[in-house]
């Protein structure tokens, strides 16, 4: 094991990129099968190109973000049925 | 958040494969307890690996410490954890993550329950309970391999000297002939209970380790009824270290 988070915690700085607060706080609901938990909670992919965060009960992709070399960002959320955001944010 | 440059100032052994790497970052902003900084390599031909790391350091500490496992085929750890010099350069980004945290001023009760390097994020919360003599109840079960893998020890012995924390090692792998005449085991609903409070109570329980250790005792504690809200998780992979 080692010392990498890799749930939704270890997305919080490529996140933090794109979005103006920290979204790993935000509760997402599933809109494949309703689960509704922290950003932070979600089962995170960052090896591969880009982030992916999936349902961490039906796995289902809920977020998905690629960057490319010159900096252009492509953020999906279909995956996300609604984001409830942190007071503040 | 912006990437920051940190100079190592000390690297500290802590297990046969463990490490403190203690730096020097200019214009970090503080962080809170539990919080993380993503690393980032670039090799002579521009490859870049990145990883996030707990910061094990409590807020307000002159030094930010980071305590790196090797993983012996990882990308990032191996460097991290063996190849460091003083005076070496790392780039940081951070502090990131406001998920994980615990924040001095709650005066709730606080279950911290970590496996293997999982401690690491905990052992900046029961620092910062220490540094700002805090008035909540803070207790640690802290599962790991063998008394040789035990991360922090001697600290620990010294934290749990307050009548405010407590800390409970178990060994998983520990050979039965060895001398350890702590618990043995894995982490079950009566440690759980020993270590820390009835559900009724409403403590905030952080669980932190490798993904089978996290799922299994963030069910057994919602299984005691702990409210899932109090429980907070955060999963360190077995791959890409």
């Amino acid at each position: 094991m080692s010392t990498a988070p890799f749930d939704g915690n270890a997305s919080a700085g490529d996140l933090s990129d794109v979005f103006a607060f920290d979204v790993t706080v935000a509760r997402t609901t599933c809109v494949v099968c309703g689960d509704t938990r922290a950003l932070a909670e979600l089962h995170a992919y960052t090896w591969s190109p880009g982030t992916v965060l999936r349902c961490a009960t039906c796995d289902a992709v809920q977020v998905r973000l690629v960057r490319a070399a010159d900096g252009r960002a492509w953020l999906d959320l279909t995956g996300v049925r609604v984001m409830q955001l942190p007071p503040g944010a | 958040v912006r990437w920051l440059v940190g100079t190592v100032t000390e690297t500290i052994p802590e297990t046969a494969s463990a490490v403190t790497i203690r730096l020097d970052v200019s214009d970090w902003p503080g962080h809170r307890a539990g919080q993380h900084v993503d690393v980032r390599l670039t090799a002579e031909d521009g490859y870049q690996a990145e990883r996030s790391y707990s910061i094990a350091s409590a807020p307000g500490s002159e030094q930010l410490e980071l305590t790196v496992v090797r993983i012996d085929d990882g990308e990032v750890s191996p460097y991290l954890a063996s190849d460091l010099d003083v005076g070496d350069q790392l780039e940081l980004r951070g502090p990131v993550g406001g998920y994980f945290v615990w924040e001095g001023a709650d005066s709730r009760p606080v279950l911290l329950a970590g496996g293997g390097s999982g401690v690491v994020p905990l052992m900046a919360m029961l620092r910062h309970h220490a540094a700002t003599a805090s008035d909540a109840a803070m207790h640690l079960l802290y599962s790991a391999r063998t008394t040789g893998d035990v991360l922090y020890r001697e600290e620990l012995d010294k934290l749990a000297d307050d009548p405010r924390r407590a800390v409970t090692i178990t060994l998983t792998r520990e050979p039965a002939d060895a001398a350890w005449g702590g618990h043995r085991g894995r982490v079950d609903t009566g440690l759980l209970g020993g270590a820390g409070w009835p559900a009724a109570v409403g403590p905030r329980c952080y669980v932190c380790g490798p993904d089978t250790f996290v799922e299994a005792v963030a069910n057994m504690l919602v299984e005691m009824g702990h409210h899932p809200l109090n429980v907070k998780t955060e999963r360190f992979g077995p791959t890409g270290g």
